[in-house]
């Protein structure tokens, strides 16, 4: 999923390139034209790119953290073979993503060490707790949904390999919100007990999930130069809407209701909500959102916990290596 | 300490017989025999192959895409080599 905050583009850090060059780069994509891994592109397109496909990338990792909580806890076989399924699908994601990212010069090892040191963001939303069952549903419905409106426009992206990448992943995700949704018609249609979890969890991620577009677009510094290349294809607010649009009816057929009592319908039909708190968003990017430390250390342990695998799987291929170099000597 | 590099394989999927396989992404293995467990994990999920290619990415050989104009010129300019560069009477019909 998750793209967020991740619209702010290198545009000012352009150094003087071959204008030449450059311009006949604009007018590819003004064309419409794919750009291509070997191509010639400007370096802030690199780098933008680079930034934006592996924090998407981290953010499918981490995201298997929240969501991977309650494989062992899922109240059925039904629900537990599909929640491991959507989480194997996440790191799917993550490894489609760093191979598309891996195509612009940076290694995936280079990508995840940058993560693990924390120099890299990924998406916020994974820095919230999953405290009950109902979680799980609201991270399939909401925030997979979410995910869904930013990635469908990225399908389009002019840059060949992540356009590819997302066309995957959004095939995948489908599956993800609607598996989501059963849990939470389930739960709407069950006890009184159970309604009441599924409404404590939309009151606990309705306000993040808002914050997964990322900032308003006044103030959205770079995302001029995305848009100029292609790469943002609409703007934070407007996906943000359409989210909201799509969400409050579905809410409504759950019989819950949004944690927002100012909401209301405006004349063109589009859902207006209230002010979203982005002192909180701000917080929870600059590390301080309720789980951030504990996703980075389980990151940080599950890497160092593979280590052993690595360093053997390579030892191996060596040994096989000079092994079949001694025969061919013989 | 870095994490050290792991090599980089090329995956080629054919989705049913009949069909030729098609370049669906990358992964990294230490050897063949990984790259072709982990292409089916990641690649083939959905019944999306019934055979799987991988190659080291390195001993692919491509060509430069700042020489394609050149490159493909001759592909460009013979278009008595397309079957419409010629004129048949219509009373001969379909040919």
């Amino acid at each position: 999923m998750y793209t967020q905050a991740l619209n702010s583009s290198d545009g000012d850090e352009r150094h003087v390139e071959d204008a030449e060059r450059a311009a006949q780069f604009q007018a590819r994509i003004d064309a419409d034209e794919r750009i291509e891994p070997n191509d010639w592109m400007p370096a802030a397109y690199r780098k933008t790119l680079t930034r934006q496909i592996s924090q998407h990338a981290h953010s499918e990792i981490v995201g298997m953290l929240p969501e991977g909580n309650w494989i062992t806890r899922a109240p059925s076989l039904r629900r537990k073979a599909a929640l491991l399924a959507k989480v194997q699908d996440e790191c799917g994601h993550g490894l489609y993503l760093y191979a598309a990212a891996e195509t612009l010069g940076t290694s995936r090892e280079e990508l995840v060490d940058l993560m693990l040191a924390g120099k890299a963001k990924y998406s916020s939303i994974f820095n919230y707790p999953t405290l009950t069952w109902a979680d799980i549903g609201t991270i399939g419905w909401l925030v997979d949904g979410a995910a869904i409106m930013n990635q469908i426009p990225l399908c389009r992206c002019s840059y060949g390999p992540y356009a590819r990448a997302m066309i995957r992943v959004c095939k995948e995700e489908s599956f993800h919100q609607r598996q989501g949704f059963e849990i939470m018609v389930t739960l709407c249609r069950g006890t009184e007990e159970q309604k009441a979890m599924a409404q404590d969890a939309l009151n606990r991620w309705w306000w993040p999930v808002l914050m997964m577009f990322g900032p308003p677009d006044q103030a959205s510094q770079h995302s001029d130069t995305s848009t100029k290349w292609k790469i943002k294809r609409f703007s934070n607010d407007e996906l943000r809407q359409k989210f909201v649009d799509a969400t409050v009816p579905q809410a409504q057929f759950l019989g819950l209701s949004i944690p927002d009592p100012g909401m209301k319908q405006n004349e063109a039909g589009n859902w207006e909500y209230s002010a979203i708190d982005w002192d909180e968003f701000k917080q929870v990017l600059a590390g301080n959102g309720p789980c951030n430390r504990d996703r980075l250390a389980a990151r940080r342990k599950a890497h160092d916990d593979g280590a052993w695998v690595r360093d053997a799987a390579l030892a191996y291929a060596e040994k096989r290596r000079q092994r079949a170099t001694l025969q061919a000597a013989e | 300490m870095a994490t050290p590099n792991i090599p980089l394989w090329e995956v080629f999927i054919r989705s049913r017989n009949g069909l030729a396989h098609k370049h669906v992404g990358s992964l990294h293995a230490t050897d063949a025999t990984l790259a072709l467990q982990a292409a089916r994990d990641i690649y083939t999920r959905r019944g999306e192959g019934i055979s799987i290619w991988v190659v080291p990415s390195n001993a692919i050989t491509a060509s430069d895409p700042s020489e394609k104009g050149m490159m493909f010129e001759p592909a460009e300019s013979k278009i008595y080599r397309h079957p419409t560069f010629y004129d048949v009477p219509d009373e001969v019909g379909h040919m």
